[in-house]
């Protein structure tokens, strides 16, 4: 079976410059470092910047607004927010993006996506307390009554609900799961709790959705939801196997900087190789997972084989982010304890992104299947 | 001149009909592996067969007796050789050390009497560049030439010779300046005659059980001066050089291929022959090995796209041979798991699984995560002069 190929369009080549400039101007580590506690995160100002670049309509067709480019564009992209630690919530409204495009009504779609390319954050509540990868394993429901449809149960780690505009929200109706996308004005603030995570460059929140009441045009198309399903599980991966290959290399990156620059026994402690030897596997690990982002990218719309490369490159890029702040940590010694170490900012991104839409061991199980059976 | 289409094609039909059946002995995959005079003997008629069809050497010059015509012939021959997995071209430290070098810097005297007989297996070389007790210290290299009128006269040893005793010439670094101002500076390229009084080899035994390279013990052995490559104290660079011809970075080769690449998932069909293809805890580590082995080929297709290798262009050629070598290690090791009682056998055994292929594999991976810079020499190439860390020593 062909396992995904490479190549690269010019349009990637082109977004790659200007989102590496970008990002790493407009996003250097004091400037993530203040937004850890800012309650959104992130400044508004970056947002519409990132909204004028019209970097949330590339995998969008024109017909909607969008660039009409794929997603192997939005990759770079991502790859480089990963690097700076950006922490919009460009990501989720991508995925958002996609779901909608695959599964959203056409009214839906005339409607809502222009909105999206043009700013109004969109974000997915998926999640729910089961602690599921699988996401049609889904306890929320939905019951049909004569205004809509009345939600009952709550969703867990929504990203960026505070400022999107757009939710899409999984809740079983008669039994089966089903899609809603609504305006974030039906809820209110108290149906909303934020949660606490890892990552603290990114935001979540508790959705509690007893009460919440939707209207008959919030359903998705039904007949697609398992499709629109999968296609969130894919593009979220595909872009976070971006973003953690992007901050793979910044970590590396931060990792080398300290061991050519810290002293212990007369010498730069990178000329160790107890230290000298991991960074360089930790520097393998990332190119490989590179090699495999954008093998991923490049093939994602290919049936099959941009799922097997999608899996693939996302195992990859996990273990190499894990395996490169774990070993920062480690390497900066007792600095690299403490909450200034930027090294603890990787290694909590890497265990943020193991926790959603699989781990490594999901991938792998169900890669299993595709190739072995 | 005939198109490099028309000379695939005429290899294509050339190699369908003349590559011999596979003999009753197991061939080697490397030119390393060769063991036995049956391999050797076997080995040595095929590459003068097919340099005598014309399908190697095909861009060295045919005044010395190549084949005129240019490399961008000989790499669609070799892909041919390669695609129909037809034995290796076993003669390698001429054909893609030697050979390159001679052609590159020898004198016209030289070039006339040497690279037919590398092309024909003729004359078999040899490389002399380690010693016993300089492996992967190279540069402090102490094997003493020193200069007696038209002679150099050697003592000292190398070891690791492949081919040594059936080799008729050694490319040789030796130390003709001791008091030079660095290791490196001391150090002389020769070409050297081993058919000469105080030169003598003794096999070494691998690992494996079998024989494969030599130790070579210098003894006032006298040499001709006229085998110096460059000048005196230019040893270092000019075996740097060989070493970028060996690894297709400067062009050159004769071509023909050395080493056999076998399928990295072959190890797939192994686990799908013992029925260990449905235990998920199998699949689990197989997995691993796909996802390693595609990142591996991604890789060597990357290192050709600019745009991708901006950051640090370098990276991915200097780990290619780090990753691939410890890559076979490993999945070799991991393959007598697969074999359940039957991985007590070793080569020869008839109840061994794959006649002891896998076995021999695992031990032979070490010639190449330890040869050419160990695995650990690698690691402080990459990191020194990728990341930019500091030298180690």
């Amino acid at each position: 079976m062909d396992l995904g190929s490479l190549g690269i369009t010019e349009e990637q080549v082109e977004l790659m410059d200007v989102a590496e400039n970008f990002c790493r101007e407009k996003s250097d580590m004091a400037t993530v470092r203040n937004l850890l506690e800012d309650v959104n995160g992130f400044t508004r100002d970056l947002w519409d910047e990132v909204a004028a670049l019209g970097w949330l309509g590339i995998a969008v067709p024109e017909e909607y607004d969008g660039v009409g480019l794929s997603l192997a564009e939005v990759v770079p992209v991502v790859e480089q927010m990963g690097r700076r630690m950006m922490g919009l919530p460009f990501v989720t409204s991508t995925v958002a993006a996609q779901a909608i495009l695959f599964g959203g009504t056409e009214a839906q779609k005339q409607d809502i996506l222009p909105k999206i390319i043009n700013g109004e954050a969109a974000t997915l509540a998926l999640s729910e307390m089961n602690g599921a990868y699988d996401l049609t394993k889904i306890e929320a429901e939905a019951v049909k009554t004569t205004d809509g449809f009345k939600l009952t149960g709550a969703k867990i780690l929504v990203q960026n609900l505070d400022v999107a505009g757009w939710i899409i929200l999984s809740a079983k109706l008669e039994e089966k799961p089903s899609l809603f996308l609504f305006k974030h004005d039906l809820i209110d603030a108290a149906q909303m709790r934020r949660e606490k995570l890892i990552d603290e460059t990114k935001r979540s929140y508790e959705l509690n959705l007893d009460g919440l009441v939707l209207p008959e045009t919030a359903l998705m198309d039904l007949d697609k939801t398992a499709v629109t399903l999968d296609r969130i599980d894919l593009v979220a991966n595909l872009l976070g196997s971006a973003e953690m290959v992007g901050g793979a290399q910044a970590c590396i990156d931060y990792t080398v900087d300290y061991l050519t620059t810290r002293k212990q026994f007369g010498k730069l402690i990178g000329s160790y190789q107890a230290l000298k030897h991991p960074t360089v596997d930790a520097y393998i690990g990332y190119e490989k997972a590179r090699s495999l982002l954008y093998a991923a990218a490049n093939s994602f719309e290919d049936q099959g084989q941009g799922e097997v490369a999608t899996r693939m490159a996302r195992v990859a890029a996990g273990r190499a982010l894990s395996y490169a702040a774990d070993r920062s940590i480690q390497f900066h010694g007792g600095f690299g304890f403490t909450y200034d170490c930027d090294a603890q900012l990787y290694r909590r991104r890497a265990i943020f992104h193991d926790s959603q839409f699989g781990d490594a061991r999901w991938h792998k199980a169900k890669l299993a299947k595709i190739l072995f059976n | 001149m005939i198109s490099v289409e028309d000379f695939a094609i005429e290899a294509e039909k050339w190699f369908a009909e003349n590559t011999p059946a596979a003999p009753d002995f197991m061939l080697p995959l490397t030119f390393m592996e060769v063991g036995t005079d049956e391999q050797f003997e076997f080995l040595r008629d095929w590459q003068r067969k097919v340099y005598e069809a014309g399908f190697l050497g095909a861009a060295w010059p045919s005044e010395y007796g190549g084949g005129g015509l240019t490399d961008a012939h000989q790499s669609a021959v070799t892909k041919v050789m390669r695609k129909l997995e037809v034995p290796i071209m076993m003669n390698t430290i001429g054909l893609s050390w030697a050979g390159p070098l001679i052609l590159d810097i020898g004198s016209e005297a030289h070039k006339k009497k040497y690279i037919k007989g590398i092309l024909s297996a003729d004359d078999i070389w040899c490389q002399g560049f380690s010693e016993p007790e300089n492996g992967s210290d190279l540069g402090n290299a102490q094997l003493r030439a020193v200069r007696d009128g038209d002679d150099y006269v050697l003592n000292g040893s190398k070891i690791w010779t492949t081919h040594g005793h059936y080799a008729k010439y050694m490319i040789l670094l030796a130390r003709t300046h001791p008091d030079a101002p660095n290791k490196y500076a001391g150090l002389s390229f020769i070409l050297t005659p081993m058919d000469v009084r105080g030169v003598e080899t003794r096999k070494i035994r691998k690992l494996t059980g079998e024989h494969g390279f030599t130790q070579t013990f210098f003894t006032d052995a006298r040499v001709p001066v006229d085998g110096l490559m460059g000048q005196e104290g230019e040893g270092w660079k000019i075996a740097m050089r060989t070493l970028e011809y060996e690894r297709g970075a400067r062009g050159g080769q004769a071509g023909g291929y050395s080493i056999t690449e076998p399928d990295p998932l072959a190890i797939l069909d192994l686990a799908r022959e013992t029925g260990q293809i449905n235990d998920p805890v199998v699949q689990d580590d197989l997995i691993d090995f796909i996802i390693d082995a595609q990142a591996l080929s991604l890789n060597q297709k990357r290192a050709k796209i600019g745009s991708l290798m901006r950051d640090k262009p370098a990276g991915l050629p200097l780990m290619d041979k780090l990753v691939k070598t410890e890559f076979a290690r490993e999945i070799n090791q991991y393959a007598l798991t697969l074999q359940g009682t039957r991985g007590a056998y070793y080569v020869d055994e008839p109840n061994a699984v794959d006649k002891g292929w896998w076995h021999r594999n695992y031990l032979n991976a070490f010639s190449a995560t330890i040869g050419g810079g160990t695995s650990q020499i690698q690691r402080n190439i990459i990191g020194e002069h990728v990341l930019g860390l500091p030298k180690s020593y």
